[in-house]
């Protein structure tokens, strides 16, 4: 595996993870009852916890790229002023100093919380492809990526449990609930695509997406059955978050992420 | 010169912040000590959770811990695999949480996607089977929520993982 398709490849993960974990994060004060605002906050501190394993990972790797691979990996100003003086970077470089177009993280993870339905929705789609997909990883030949997914993937079946609990309560509850979360699948699954198309880096890594996918739609189509809630046929899907082409949303949660440590460089307290 | 013994009795001072009945070898995150040199130690810890926040504050407090003995290098490496199960929790540590209040782990992880299933947690203050799982998300992303129908108290499980 070349170096430069490994951090690209720790990238894509990384990025789905924090901006995943950053955008449920959000939710934190705002859940409709206590304990669904508690379970929300130790998801997306779940996904932050991966989200820094990775980054680590992906720091380490950076810095022992040769100098030409490193000037020219990323094309944000912030970053590259640290990297041309030298410096060695880290997992809060990684996070706070990328602008979007050097985020590799997929659509579906960006798009806006809305409401209950569209949140369950976007962590069930989500949390579905991650069980399946940290499963395969676990065999990687690469050995720290495997390490990060056997430990992710005991909380991501918590993830998954979680999140398909309450598309069935949704979707097999009162006539607003259906309504919500058949509304939020409508507008959501469009981005479900995305999952399965293989980055360059996919493609080097060798993981078989096509295979995920199958038992992706399996599950989904189970816990949509048990939900009263139909599958929506295939169509076209949006896709372009792993070569860094996002929606609009992706810079509302950076400027938010990023504000303090751009505004303060290196502010500690 | 320090020997591994003498550190790992140190290490059992070093408390769980959140809770504090638990040392960090009645959790089982302390993987090796290697003693390198008479001022040098290398401890390898297996982080809980992945987000948990109380493994900054606990690698601190190893450091501090063994910088208070003398010793002056203290390299501290992180280990993910084998990832840290509740399995590797002393019997002790078990103990130590039901008389604090939190029933402990009592069975293997499992990967069940069982759904709406829930563990049978005995109440650690009275001790009865008729319990009532409130939330599988509680105070730490370690514990999950219940209520005991025979004594009326609400407490925490530390769930199998």
């Amino acid at each position: 595996m070349d170096q430069r398709s490994l951090l690209q490849y720790t990238l894509q993960l990384a990025d789905n993870a924090l901006i995943l974990g950053h955008i449920i994060s959000e939710w934190c004060g705002h859940g409709p009852i206590l304990e669904q605002d508690i379970a929300l906050t130790n998801t997306a501190l779940d996904h932050l916890g991966q989200a820094r394993s990775l980054y680590q990972y992906a720091a380490d790797q950076f810095n022992t790229l040769p100098a030409a691979e490193k000037s020219s990996f990323f094309t944000s100003s912030a970053i590259r002023k640290i990297i041309s003086e030298g410096k060695q970077i880290d997992e809060d470089d990684l996070a706070y100093l990328r602008d979007g177009w050097d985020y590799r993280n997929i659509l579906l993870v960006e798009q806006p919380n809305k409401d209950w339905a569209y949140t369950i929705i976007r962590s069930f789609f989500y949390d579905t492809f991650n069980f399946f997909f940290y499963t395969e990883l676990q065999k990687c030949s690469d050995t720290s990526l495997a390490a990060i997914a056997e430990k992710s993937l005991k909380e991501v079946t918590y993830h998954l449990r979680w999140s398909s609990e309450w598309v069935i309560r949704l979707g097999d509850g009162t006539e607003e609930s259906a309504q919500r979360i058949k509304a939020a699948i409508a507008d959501r699954w469009q981005f479900t695509g995305e999952l399965f198309i293989a980055s360059e880096a996919d493609k080097v890594v060798g993981i078989d997406l096509a295979a995920i996918k199958s038992l992706w739609k399996e599950r989904v189509a189970a816990v949509f059955s048990e939900a009263n809630l139909d599958v929506p046929a295939d169509g076209w899907m949006h896709q372009g978050g792993k070569e860094g082409k996002h929606t609009e949303h992706l810079g509302y949660i950076l400027a938010e992420l990023q504000f303090v440590q751009r505004a303060y460089p290196n502010m500690q307290w | 010169m320090v020997t591994k013994e003498q550190i790992y009795g140190w290490l059992n001072t070093v408390t769980d912040p959140e809770v504090p009945v638990l040392t960090i070898i009645d959790l089982g995150i302390i993987r090796d000590v290697k003693v390198k040199d008479e001022n040098s130690v290398e401890v390898t810890i297996t982080p809980t959770y992945s987000g948990c926040p109380a493994m900054d504050v606990i690698a601190m407090n190893i450091r501090m811990t063994l910088l208070s003995k003398g010793i002056k290098n203290i390299n501290i490496e992180n280990q993910l695999s084998p990832a840290w199960t509740t399995d590797w929790m002393s019997e002790e540590g078990k103990k130590k949480l039901n008389n604090y209040g939190i029933a402990p782990p009592y069975r293997k992880a499992t990967s069940s996607l069982g759904l709406f299933e829930d563990d049978n947690v005995p109440c650690p203050r009275c001790g009865s089977d008729n319990t009532e799982l409130t939330s599988q998300f509680a105070a730490t992303a370690c514990k999950s929520l219940y209520r005991c129908n025979s004594c009326k108290e609400p407490f925490e499980h530390f769930k199998c993982h």
